[in-house]
C-alpha cells in the first residue's frame, strides 16, 4: 500500500508541476504579434514571436540554408540582424568570424523573435522555393556514389545557375532536417535536378536518398549557393571535382556547352582508383563534339595492375603540370578541404585571383 | 516545535546563520556570477524568489501529503521536483520580462536548479521543525542572505578589477579567499540572534 501512495503522490506531484508549466508557457511565451523587416520595407511580415527567426521565415516561404534543422550546429543560416535580434549568444559566437559579428550576422536559429525584428537577406535567399518532387532515376554510379533524380511535381520550374545546390528534407527521429546537395543537372532541363550521393555511413541524408525507390516523393528548397558563372566566352573555365563534388561541375560543363559550343574548358576529376570512377565516357563523348573540352581523370591509389593509363596522384598535380599560366580564368572546385586547399593554390600560382575562385568543402 | 518568531529568523538567515557564508551552500554560482553588481542582483532576485516559494511548497507538501501518508523519506526526491518545476517557471518568467538579465545570467539561470542553497533552506526548515510563518521567514531570509553575500561578493569584485593581485591569484582563487574574509566578518553578528 504504501508503495501505492508513494507512487501516486510523486507522480501527482509531477503532473501538478507540469500542467503548472504549460499554462506558465502559454501565458508567458506568448509575445504576440511581431513586425518581421526584410531589406529595409522589401518584404514586411507579421509574424508569432517566440520561434526562432528561421522559424518565422520558414513558415513565410522564406527558406534559408540551414543543415542541421536548426540545432546550431552548421552555422549554415546566417543572415544579418540589423535591429531587434538581442545580444550575440554564446551558442553563435563558434560560427562567426569576428568581422561577421561586427557587421551584426547572427545564426537565424538561434536568434528568438521578441520583438519588432529588421534584417537583411540576399535577394537569392528570397527566390528560394519549396518543392515537391518525385524519384525518377535512382542509378548506381560507383559502390558507394548513386545518381539520384527527382522530377518537380506539377509544372513548376526551378531555375538555377550551374553550380548551385539544393536542400533535400530527410526524416530523422528529431523532426525532419535538410541536407545539402550540389545540383548535377544542367540548368535547361528546369523540371528536374540531379544530384549525386555518396553514402556516408550513418548519414542521415545520405541514408534516406540511398534507399529511395523510383516514385518516392522528396520534399526539397532551393536553389542555392554564391557560384557566378563569368558570361564572357573568353574565360577559360577550370572545373575541379574531388569524388560525388563532380556533381556540380557536370552541371556547369553541361550548361557551358549548352549556351557557348566553343568555350575552352578543362575538367579535372580526382579520386582514389578505378571503382571510384565514373561518368568518364558521358564526358569523354561530350568532349568529342566539342574540342575545347579538355577532361582529365587523376587516381590517387590506382590498383596494382589497373588497367589505367591516364593522370596518377592527387589531382592537384595535373592541374599544375597541364595549365598554361596567366590566362583569363575562373574556376569552380568542389570536394575534400585538403584538395580544395591544394588545388587553390595551385591556381593562385597559375595568376587566377582569388575572387575568381569558387569552392564548395565537404 | 520553537518558539522564536518569524521576523527573528529571517534576520537571522540574513546574517548570522546566513546560507551562503555560514553554511557555504550555494557556492558555484557564486563565484561565477559575481563579476557585475547588475547580474549578481538579478541572479540574487530569482534565487530569493524561489527559495521563498519553494520553502513554502515544500512545507506544505512535506507536512500535508509525505507525513500523513507516511512517506516523509520521500523528500529529497520531491523538493528536487519542486525546485526544478520552479526554476523551470523563474526561467520563462525572467526570458519574458527581463531578456537582458535573461542573457547576462545565461547558463547559470537554469543551474540555479540545482543551486545547493534551496534545496538547503528546504532541508533546514523540515530539520528544524519550523512552522509555516517560520519557514517563510527563513526561505526569505535565506534568499536575501544569498543575495547579500553574491552583492557584497559582486561589489568587492568590482573593485578588485583595479587592484595588483598576484597572478596566481587572479580571478577564482582571490573570490575564494574574499569569501573567507567576508565569511569571518559575519561571524561578528553572531551574538545577535541566534537559531539552531
Amino acid at each position: 500500500m504504501v508503495y501505492l501512495w508513494a507512487i501516486l503522490a510523486f507522480g501527482g506531484l509531477v503532473v501538478l508541476l507540469s500542467l503548472v508549466l504549460i499554462i506558465a508557457e502559454k501565458v508567458l511565451i506568448n509575445y504576440g504579434i511581431c513586425k518581421l523587416d526584410i531589406n529595409v520595407g522589401e518584404k514586411p511580415l507579421e509574424v508569432d514571436g517566440g520561434q526562432t527567426l528561421l522559424q518565422s521565415l520558414f513558415a513565410n516561404q522564406i527558406f534559408i540554408p540551414s543543415a542541421c534543422g536548426g540545432k546550431g550546429s552548421c552555422g549554415h543560416c546566417k543572415i544579418v540582424v540589423t535591429e531587434g535580434g538581442g545580444p550575440l549568444l554564446p551558442t553563435e559566437t563558434p560560427y562567426l568570424t569576428r568581422k561577421e559579428q561586427k557587421s551584426n550576422v547572427r545564426l537565424a536559429c538561434q536568434v528568438k523573435v521578441r520583438e519588432d525584428i529588421y534584417v537583411r537577406i540576399p535577394s537569392d535567399l528570397l527566390s528560394v522555393k519549396m518543392f515537391t518532387s518525385t524519384v525518377s532515376i535512382s542509378e548506381t554510379m560507383t559502390y558507394d556514389i548513386k545518381l539520384i533524380r527527382l522530377k518537380i511535381d506539377g509544372d513548376e520550374k526551378i531555375s538555377q545557375r550551374p553550380g548551385q545546390y539544393i536542400q533535400i528534407q530527410a526524416p530523422s527521429p528529431d523532426g525532419p532536417v535538410f541536407r545539402a546537395y550540389s545540383i548535377s543537372s544542367p540548368t535547361y532541363e528546369d523540371d528536374s535536378v540531379e544530384m549525386m550521393v555518396r553514402l556516408v555511413p550513418g548519414g542521415i541524408g545520405s541514408t534516406f536518398l540511398h534507399e529511395l525507390n523510383v516514385g518516392d516523393e522528396v520534399i526539397f528548397t532551393g536553389p542555392y549557393g554564391e557560384f557566378y558563372l563569368n558570361d564572357d566566352p573568353e574565360t577559360e573555365i577550370i572545373c575541379v571535382g574531388g569524388g560525388c563534388g563532380l556533381a556540380p561541375m557536370k552541371n556547369i560543363i553541361f550548361s557551358i556547352y549548352d549556351k557557348w559550343p566553343d568555350r575552352s574548358c578543362w575538367l579535372f576529376f580526382g579520386c582514389r582508383g578505378t571503382g571510384d570512377i565514373f561518368y568518364l565516357k558521358e564526358f569523354k563523348e561530350l568532349a568529342k563534339k566539342h574540342p575545347n573540352l579538355h577532361v582529365v581523370y587523376a587516381l590517387s591509389e590506382p590498383e596494382e595492375g589497373a588497367d589505367w593509363s591516364g593522370e596518377t596522384g592527387f589531382v592537384h598535380l595535373p592541374v599544375d603540370k597541364m595549365l598554361e599560366p596567366d590566362l583569363e580564368r575562373q574556376a569552380f572546385l568542389c570536394g575534400p578541404p585538403l584538395m580544395i586547399e591544394a588545388v587553390t593554390r595551385v591556381l593562385e600560382d597559375k595568376g587566377i585571383a582569388s575572387d575568381d575562385i569558387f569552392y564548395d568543402k565537404f | 516545535m520553537n518558539e522564536t518568531s518569524a521576523i527573528v529568523i529571517l534576520i537571522a538567515a540574513i546574517f548570522t546563520n546566513n546560507i551562503l557564508l555560514a553554511n557555504f551552500l550555494g557556492m558555484c554560482s557564486f563565484v561565477a556570477c559575481s563579476n557585475q553588481i547588475g547580474t549578481a542582483i538579478g541572479l540574487g532576485t530569482a534565487v530569493t524568489f524561489v527559495t521563498v516559494t519553494t520553502s513554502m511548497i515544500n512545507f506544505a507538501v512535506y507536512h500535508y501529503v509525505l507525513v500523513p501518508l507516511e512517506l516523509a523519506h520521500l523528500q529529497f526526491i520531491v523538493f528536487i521536483a519542486v525546485i526544478a518545476a520552479f526554476v523551470q517557471f523563474v526561467e520563462m518568467f525572467v526570458e519574458r520580462f527581463s531578456p537582458k538579465l535573461y542573457f547576462a545570467l545565461g547558463i547559470f539561470l537554469p543551474l540555479i536548479t540545482v543551486n545547493c542553497a534551496i534545496l538547503g533552506a528546504s532541508m533546514f526548515l523540515i530539520i528544524r521543525n519550523y512552522t509555516f510563518a517560520q519557514s517563510v521567514g527563513f526561505g526569505f531570509g535565506g534568499g536575501l542572505g544569498w543575495m547579500l553575500a553574491i552583492v557584497l561578493m559582486a561589489g568587492l569584485r568590482q573593485k578588485m578589477r583595479y587592484s595588483n593581485i598576484p597572478k596566481p591569484f587572479e580571478n577564482v582563487p582571490i573570490a575564494m579567499i574574499v569569501t573567507g574574509v567576508l565569511a569571518m566578518a559575519f561571524m561578528g553578528f553572531g551574538g545577535m540572534v541566534s537559531i539552531q
